[in-house]
């Protein structure tokens, strides 16, 4: 008996083996090596030579990318990411959340309403992106649409507006990212506080504090990351491509929404309403808060979702459109265009850093659960 | 039917009219794109306009399709090639990880099932350039298998993940009493695992057959012109600038109609599909 069950077990972690040598090499050793490449100057641009000879050259790609005078183009498709992530993450919780509570009041033909607000997700990002370019042309589609009521056409042009806005100087964004941390530290100092842990909150608002006073007094001191202003922000031209985005994307957010609200039970729904509680403060006091589990996840999704803006960015504007730029966009024209893999592999590692803040967390939380 | 109707009238309450005039409203926006192509589909090139797109045609010409068909009939048999070949093999590995991931527990298996979904993750291009290398190496750049072959090493982690839960759900004492009757690893396998299996099967299939046939950056990147799937094709024929609009919305249309029955038809699968992508549950 016990032999066999050792033979089991062998024939299991065999089977198993494929799937894990691939895995390790498919994605960790090729991690790996783009790091690698992303640290040398790769032949000097002969990538697609069979053997080129290779140098290492330490950070330099990185540092020519965030601060070199050529690479402005590389800087604003970052803010572009920063902006779509942002954009879409927060219109399709919204979109979903709201879509969710309309269908959860049960409304008829309940399903075949889901099923319109779910079938963009099951659809290309090149189908969906190849369309809104249609909707979105200036003289037509989306822009016509007050005309019927009356209204004259909108102008806006939505994929070649050359617009910005939220705009700021690149050589103030160490200051910026040290606000942005600054504030999520004390959001947690906050916390700790509430939760009893005085010594952690105190410790943490003390380095939020350390971040204060260099974002306040460090600007004499702090080496300059450009040699000149450079203005960077939230181009206009994006809103088009977030608003398919959040269209295509919302049925997603609206379904984990739904499958949330209706996890709630029904003698706590019932029991709401014998405390009096009229539909709208049911979600905003009981419904909501419950799924608040169900927003981390949609979060994450979405935050990932959105680094992979790839396909739908080529399909609306094309890819040398550097408006609507996006890391990931310019890390295909670095490699395959211009064959700078080392360059190309540099932008991927940021993109990688970008989505393992979001992914990473969420593994582990996730393994906790499943190990509690 | 009668006390639904009643049903109905109750319930009309002012709440409601509002409740099911937002849901038509929205449902309106949400099918404005499907609306769109198909009239412009149906167009006379020289009779689509910016300023009457929202008109349906006056006379309607089916020869876009011909055309878009026609074009694009040699990339529709590539990505069907592709989503079919790939959606087999990942699910086949699927399952078999799921199997041992949640009936074969080693030490240290959470961990290693951590660390397969984190490839489920990340953003592709940060393997993109030592693929498209190994590919050359392994001379399958440029063609379908190679195509394949990236399709099935990064789709084992959501297969796995999907495969995993499908199967917790499956009793224990069930697995023990099969090994009491003797059975051993395979035998478990497929006498009591794959019969239960057809759901979980249902669910990956339509998951990666959507996903694979979606999927663009690999196919601009690894495939060479003639082994280009249909979402590249598209794009090209999209893609110029003095393009009538007709024949990309025939296209699109073409591209999306595999993928669009299959989640009117089978949209409950979709649905879970789509949930269990929340690794958490």
């Amino acid at each position: 008996m016990n032999w066999r069950r050792h033979k089991d077990k062998f024939w299991a972690l065999l089977t198993l083996f494929p799937s894990l040598a691939l895995v390790g090499v498919f994605v960790y050793g090729f991690i790996g090596r783009t790091f690698f490449v992303s640290i040398t100057d790769w032949g000097k641009g002969a990538a697609l030579a069979e053997n080129p000879t290779i140098n290492v050259i330490g950070l330099g790609n990185y540092g020519q990318l965030f601060t070199g005078f050529l690479n402005a183009r590389f800087r604003q498709s970052l803010v572009n990411a920063a902006f779509y992530s942002v954009l879409i993450i927060v219109g399709a919780i919204i979109v979903g959340l709201f879509l969710a509570i309309l269908l959860d009041r049960q409304p008829a033909g309940e399903s075949f309403f889901r099923t319109i607000f779910l079938y963009p997700m099951s659809l290309s990002f090149i189908v969906t992106g190849t369309i809104w370019r249609w909707l979105l042309s200036p003289g037509g589609g989306i822009n016509r649409l007050p005309t019927f009521i009356g209204l004259p056409p909108l102008r806006f042009r939505w994929l070649s507006s050359e617009g910005s806005i939220l705009t700021f100087n690149w050589q103030n964004l160490p200051f910026i990212t040290g606000g942005i941390v600054a504030f999520v530290i004390l959001t947690l100092a906050y916390r700790s506080w509430k939760s009893g842990q005085e010594k952690r909150a105190a410790s943490m608002a003390g380095a939020a504090l350390i971040l204060v006073l260099w974002i306040a007094f460090g600007r004499g001191f702090t080496p300059k990351i450009l040699p000149y202003p450079e203005e960077h922000g939230l181009n206009l031209a994006t809103l088009g491509i977030i608003l398919a985005a959040v269209w295509q994307y919302s049925g997603y957010t609206m379904a984990m929404f739904l499958a949330g609200l209706r996890g709630v039970s029904t003698d706590l729904r019932e029991a709401a309403e014998l405390d009096g509680a009229n539909q709208f403060q049911y979600y905003t006091r009981v419904a909501i808060p419950m799924v608040k589990p169900v927003v981390l996840s949609a979060v994450i999704i979405m935050a990932h979702i959105s680094l992979k803006m790839f396909s739908l960015i080529f399909a609306m504007t094309g890819p040398d459109n550097a408006e609507t730029g996006h890391p990931a966009v310019l890390m295909y024209l670095k490699s395959f265009r211009a064959n700078n893999f080392a360059v190309g592999a540099a932008i991927a590692v940021v993109l990688f850093l970008m989505a393992s803040l979001f992914i990473v967390p969420y593994l582990v939380s996730a393994y906790r659960e499943r190990r509690a | 039917m009668i006390t639904k109707i009643s049903e109905l009238i109750e319930a009309a309450s002012w709440t409601r009219v509002l409740l099911y005039t937002i849901l038509v409203l929205l449902a309106l926006f949400y099918l404005m794109p499907v609306y769109m192509t198909v009239i412009t589909a149906l167009k006379h090139p020289e009779n689509i306009s910016l300023a009457t797109s929202w008109f349906p045609p006056r006379q309607v010409n089916w020869s876009s399709f011909v055309q878009a068909y026609q074009k694009l009939i040699p990339n529709f048999t590539n990505s069907l090639i592709l989503a079919v070949s790939g959606t087999i093999l990942s699910a086949i590995l699927g399952s078999l990880n799921g199997y041992v991931f949640s009936k074969w527990k080693f030490k240290g298996h959470e961990t290693v099932f951590t660390l397969m979904l984190f490839g489920m993750f990340i953003p592709y291009q940060i393997v993109l350039l030592p693929l498209f290398q190994t590919l050359r190496r392994l001379n399958l750049y440029g063609g379908l298998p190679g195509l394949i072959l990236a399709h099935v090493v990064y789709g084992i982690p959501i297969t796995t993940l999907i495969f995993r839960n499908f199967y917790a759900r499956i009793p224990d004492s069930l697995v023990e009493s099969a090994q009491m009757d003797g059975a051993g690893f395979f035998g478990l396998y497929f006498r009591v695992m794959a019969p239960l299996s057809v759901p979980g099967f249902v669910v990956v299939a339509i998951w990666q057959f959507t996903q694979i046939w979606n999927e663009f950056l690999w196919g601009i990147t690894l495939t060479s012109h003639s082994s280009n799937p249909i979402t590249v094709a598209l794009s090209q024929m999209a893609g110029g600038q003095a393009t009538t609009w007709n024949m990309p919305m025939a296209g699109a249309i073409l591209a999306a109609l595999p993928v669009l029955l299959v989640y009117i038809l089978m949209g409950r699968y979709f649905i879970r599909g789509l949930l269990a992508g929340s690794v958490k549950g």
